[in-house]
């Protein structure tokens, strides 16, 4: 037998107990959405999963009076402690179900099982304990004395990490003492609803958090609703500037986790083993729907024939199919619409002149999958080398010095992340000092931690998530003023 | 500082063809210290994330199979006796007398001077050079400290060979490796290899014991793999299993990506033995993965990859049996040796 | 019989040099009683691509001193203001009709604001940084850098001085570049400071001084890609609302207007830079 064939080591989907159709969370409660409901798909097979509410502006309207409600009448008033201890809660109940959110994010998803549940719903629950305990310690976090809650959080979320995404989101925001409305993406609600079901398992008063369903003019009716203090997004540079313009002017405190073009650099002397797993795990983890994915790889030029084909071997291992796999190495892309804007980028690679070449995987019949892929011969002006792919496509380019390698990692519009290896920490260093981007890994990628503050220079916008930093976004200092009703 | 007259090294074939002609104590140290650094944290969690392969069912048949059909079984005491290296070689014949299909293992692993007791209870079993039955494997060159004259441990070497053992389990010279004397672990790995000549010009194949858990640090497991390499080890061999740590997964990923990278550069293929430490299917199993990913799973044969270890062998037996009758096994339905 | 004085030449600031403006505008800066007292340069919109290409360029320098560095240089400012305090004494009664004392505290508040802010070049980065203790084998730390060009809207009501001084000072502290649009009808001491400026240790480009309309300067600001921030504190008689959202196509951050001369705060250093988390793996083996 061939034992590389691994037999099926599906993960069991017994322990999932999923409703036929979810409803909105307003209030504590589900409640039909005023939208025509719409389904949500697995993306490995295109069968449906469940059936989602749809938002409108009224239902987003009732979602931010419930928040106001609650913030005014009970989450404002709490103290930092009994906050903090709600966090908890949420973070021992998210443990306790952790396999079972595990499995719902990859079948909504499309990511292995393997990553939802020893990355995502880890760092979720990690997330959620990292803030909990900052409730009642706000005083200490250095953004001055008595910093007080915003009010109301608009948070809109992506599909590419959609639990770990809203923890980001919601475990801040609550321990600073706002209330939420957080919109998932369209093609992922389903965690962020058994979310809800743990929000009430965990009693946390109504209206605190409120999730609402549905598309972009859902989330363009939350962000700009007049009634929100703050607004949050991650998401697309493009959708990021639309509610940088929407929000001018108004009081509302804005962050934003936009795209990304990360440079990650290798040196001649860096650990190439470890090297070639950095850029393995930097650009195919999450089959590269990642924003701070290490989408161009910088190698300098004397090892890069030695780089690529030890990449393409590495590559040859990788097991791409159902995101259930216990084994399965890359998963389904999250849409047919993600998928086409990959093949389309590729398909633009190719015109451009660089080189081709995809792993040779077998791709299952139905559901949406493209193929671990690298270009060479790419040069900083092709399209691949400059526009976000959110996909598992790399760009190889090269570099002679270490100064060529920090002009040409920092020539993007964009700065949320890079990567340097180099086993010369004076010159991994110097180098991480000189990117101009918001998170640098020097021999890793693509970790994650609730104490790690991440966010992006430039175009990869502003704000940061994590940490202490992460408490800013939530928090302000200045004078009470009375707020100007807008619901009258 | 003075410059030292080059010292001149034994001329291997292997490190003649890769370092050049004048090899000597410096060229070969420029040449090691040119290897690729090892950074530990990434190097653990590729082994980390090998470990979380998930074998089952028929894939978890083979792998258990397959790891019986490399173990080298192993009794290293001094209490050894002729009754026990007897009982040992039973066991290693027929692993389960309650299956009969239970594969054998690869050799049965003892010290120089129990190796006639072992030719002799394996009799018509003993496969002696040829593909089929079980070999013999002796430790030597001063097993396992290794603290002995050149003369000694060549004179240890020759010994077992001639009373009729398959393989040598040399350990290298970990101080003069730690003391910067490249040349003289590879001079004496040389020399073994040598002592491993039987009259007829055949030769007991050589693994290399490099103790890793003395030389302590990846880039050192690199470059004396390296070295062994080029000296003209068949296998590279992790431990003695008488220092902590024996056998790591991250060691022996180590390893074989550097096996890999002298198949790439030569075509050559070396095998590697994780030894000392691995008591379970479950770890057992890992290291499969691990060489099937790392350096690919033609690797997963007797004459590419051993495992050093005496109790892991029960474990592997209980877990076929389970796989077998579909209810779990004890201690009891096993044989102890 | 009285000395017929010398009367002085206002100029723009851009790249360490004072130009003209481009376009040959000037305009006539009058006193509080309505006299006239100098001509002024009244920039265009190409003086402002100058002076964003000026500050761009003096980034790498600047950016790159030790915080230990740009603290001594700019504190050597104070030490000019200091020596030139009759001047702008002079300067200030005459284009904001304060008497002697009150234009004397405009100038030592300035000076002291200059100072404060200073010291904080090699500290800021202690107080909005971080150790992160992360939950595995890697150094990972937090430091703030400049977020790069910065450009300006000084404060336009009175308070010439101390407004320039209160918007320009926390942004050169963490080593970000400055394009600064001073205050239209007394700009006299924003020039006199570029010329203190000018015979001191910053670099030029570093600091680069608008004078004329900041309703026709500071759109092209606000929408220039090459600027990476927005100080609108001195914009709320624009429509700067505009300004914003021409400045959300690039992304770039934006303070918004705020009545007055804003108050020394660590919160200005640090609203014009950026977070940047390096993580290292840590193993002995």
């Amino acid at each position: 037998m061939n034992f590389l064939d691994y037999a099926a080591a599906p993960e069991s989907t017994a322990l999932l107990r999923l409703r036929p159709s979810y409803g909105l969370f307003i209030d504590g409660e589900f409640v039909d959405g005023s939208g025509a409901p719409f389904a949500t798909i697995n993306p490995a097979t295109e069968k449906a999963i469940a059936e989602i509410a749809h938002a409108d502006a009224s239902d987003v309207d009732r979602a931010v009076a419930a928040a106001r409600r609650a913030y005014e009448k009970t989450w404002s008033r709490m103290s930092g402690a009994d906050r903090g201890k709600y966090l908890f809660r949420i973070a021992r109940l998210v443990q306790e179900r952790a396999r079972e959110l595990a499995v719902a994010e990859s079948l909504d998803n499309g990511k292995p099982i393997k990553e939802s549940r020893d990355v995502d719903v880890p760092l979720v629950a990690a997330w959620l304990f990292y803030y909990a305990g900052w409730a009642d310690k706000l005083d200490h976090a250095g953004w001055g004395a008595s910093p007080r809650a915003l009010g109301v959080a608009a948070q809109v979320i992506p599909w590419n990490f959609p639990l770990l995404m809203l923890a980001w989101k919601i475990a801040p925001a609550l321990a600073a003492g706002n209330t939420v409305v957080l919109k998932p993406a369209e093609t992922t609600s389903l965690t962020a609803l058994i979310f809800a079901e743990i929000l009430q398992q965990a009693d946390l008063p109504p209206g605190v958090v409120n999730i609402v369903t549905g598309a972009g003019e859902t989330g363009a009716a939350l962000v700009g609703h007049p009634d929100v203090d703050k607004v949050a997004f991650t998401g697309s540079t493009a959708v990021g500037r639309a509610i940088a313009r929407s929000t001018a002017g108004t009081h509302k405190k804005l962050t934003l986790e936009l795209g990304g073009k990360a440079a990650n650099i290798v040196f001649d002397d860096a650990p190439i083993d470890q090297a070639i797993e950095g850029i393995v795990n930097g650009i195919f983890f999450n089959q590269g729907h990642v924003c701070c994915a290490g989408s161009r790889l910088l190698v300098q030029e004397n090892i890069h024939d030695d780089v690529v084909e030890r990449l393409k071997q590495r590559l040859s291992t990788l097991r791409l199919g159902d995101p259930l796999d216990k084994n399965t190495d890359i998963g389904a892309i999250n849409s047919r619409e993600q998928l086409d804007r990959i093949r389309e980028l590729s398909a633009i690679g190719e015109q451009e002149g660089a080189e081709r070449w995809s792993a040779d995987c077998a791709i299952p019949d139905n559901g949406f999958w493209f193929a671990p892929t690298i270009f060479t011969n790419v040069s900083t002006s092709h399209r691949i080398a400059r526009d976000e792919i959110f996909g598992p496509v790399l760009s190889v380019l090269t570099f002679r010095t270490p100064a060529e390698a920090i002009v040409k990692a920092n020539n993007t519009p964009y700065g949320l992340s890079a990567g340097v290896w180099s086993d010369k920490g004076s010159k991994a260093l110097a180098v991480a000092d000189r990117l101009r981007a918001g998170v640098v890994w020097t021999n890793t990628f693509n970790r994650f931690d609730p104490a790690s503050p991440f966010g992006g220079y430039k175009e990869s916008g502003y704000g940061r998530e994590g940490g202490r930093h992460g408490l800013g976004a939530y928090l302000t200092t200045a004078p009470v003023v009375a707020r100007k009703s807008s619901a009258q | 500082m003075t410059i030292a007259t080059p010292v001149a090294l034994a001329p291997a074939e292997r490190a003649l063809s890769l370092i050049g002609g004048d090899l000597t104590e410096k060229s070969l140290r420029l040449h090691l210290e040119g290897l690729s650094g090892v950074d530990g944290v990434g190097l653990e969690q590729r082994a980390a994330g090998l470990a979380t392969r998930s074998i089952k069912t028929t894939s978890k048949a083979w792998a258990l199979d397959t790891i019986i059909r490399l173990i080298d079984l192993t009794t290293l005491e001094g209490a050894d006796t002729p009754g026990k290296v007897r009982s040992l070689v039973a066991k290693a014949i027929s692993p389960d007398p309650s299956d009969m299909s239970t594969p054998r293992v690869a050799a049965v692993c003892v010290y120089g001077d129990m190796v006639p007791d072992a030719v002799v209870a394996l009799g018509a079993l003993h496969s002696a050079g040829t593909d089929s039955g079980i070999n013999v494997a002796a430790v030597a060159t001063a097993f396992p400290s290794g603290r002995a004259s050149l003369a000694i441990k060549i004179a240890d070497t020759r010994a077992a060979v001639s009373a009729g053992a398959d393989e040598i389990d040399m350990v290298i010279d970990r101080g003069a490796f730690l003391a910067g004397n490249f040349g003289r672990v590879f001079d004496q790995i040389v020399a073994v290899k040598e002592a491993c000549r039987r009259t007829d010009g055949s030769s007991a194949h050589l693994k290399v014991i490099l103790e890793t858990g003395e030389l302590t640090t990846y880039d050192n497991v690199r470059r004396a793999s390296w070295l062994a390499i080029l000296a003209g080890g068949d296998f590279i061999k992790t431990s003695t299993g008488k220092v902590a740590p024996a056998a790591t997964l991250p060691v022996t990923l180590l390893m074989l990506e550097v096996v890999r990278d002298w198949h790439r550069l030569t075509g050559e293929t070396i095998g590697v033995k994780p030894a000392g430490g691995i008591r379970t299917s479950k770890d057992a199993i890992k290291y499969l993965v691990t060489v099937a990913e790392t350096v690919g799973e033609q690797w997963l044969q007797p004459h590419l990859f051993r495992f050093g270890a005496s109790s892991l062998l029960n474990d592997v037996l209980l877990q076929r049996q389970k796989l077998t009758t579909g209810h779990y096994s004890g201690p009891d339905y096993v044989t102890v040796d | 019989m009285t000395r017929l004085a010398i009367p002085k030449t206002y100029k723009l600031y851009i790249g360490g040099k004072f130009p003209r403006s481009e376009s040959g505008r000037t305009y006539a800066v009058v006193s509080a009683g309505g006299n006239f007292v100098a001509n002024a340069s009244q920039a265009s919109r190409k003086d402002a691509r100058d002076a964003v290409v000026a500050a761009r360029a003096a980034i790498g320098s600047w950016a790159g001193a030790t915080g230990y560095n740009r603290g001594q240089v700019l504190y050597r400012i104070a030490e000019l203001l200091e020596g030139r305090r009759a001047q702008f004494v002079d300067e200030i009664r005459q284009t904001e009709g304060l008497d002697a004392a009150a234009a004397g505290n405009q100038v030592d508040a300035a000076i002291d604001v200059w100072v404060w802010y200073a010291g904080w070049a090699d500290k800021y980065t202690q107080v909005a940084g971080n150790a992160n203790a992360v939950s595995g084998p890697y150094f990972n730390i937090s430091v703030p850098e400049p977020t790069g060009v910065v450009a300006i809207v000084a404060p336009q009501s009175g308070s010439s001085l101390v407004g320039l001084v209160s918007v320009v000072a926390p942004a050169l502290v963490s080593g970000n570049t400055v394009v600064v649009v001073a205050n239209q009808l007394a700009p006299l001491s924003a020039i006199s400071l570029a010329e203190v400026l000018a015979t001191s240790d910053v670099p030029g480009g570093v600091v680069n001084i608008l004078t004329g309309s900041p309703a026709e300067i500071a759109p092209w600001l606000a929408s220039h890609a090459d600027v990476n921030a927005l100080d609108l504190t001195g914009a709320g008689d624009l429509e700067w609302v505009d300004l914003q959202i021409s400045a959300a196509d690039t992304l770039k951050r934006v303070l918004a207007p705020e009545p007055g001369v804003p108050v020394p705060a660590l919160d200005r250093i640090v609203a014009f830079t950026e977070t940047k988390t390096v993580w290292h793996t840590m193993s002995m083996i």
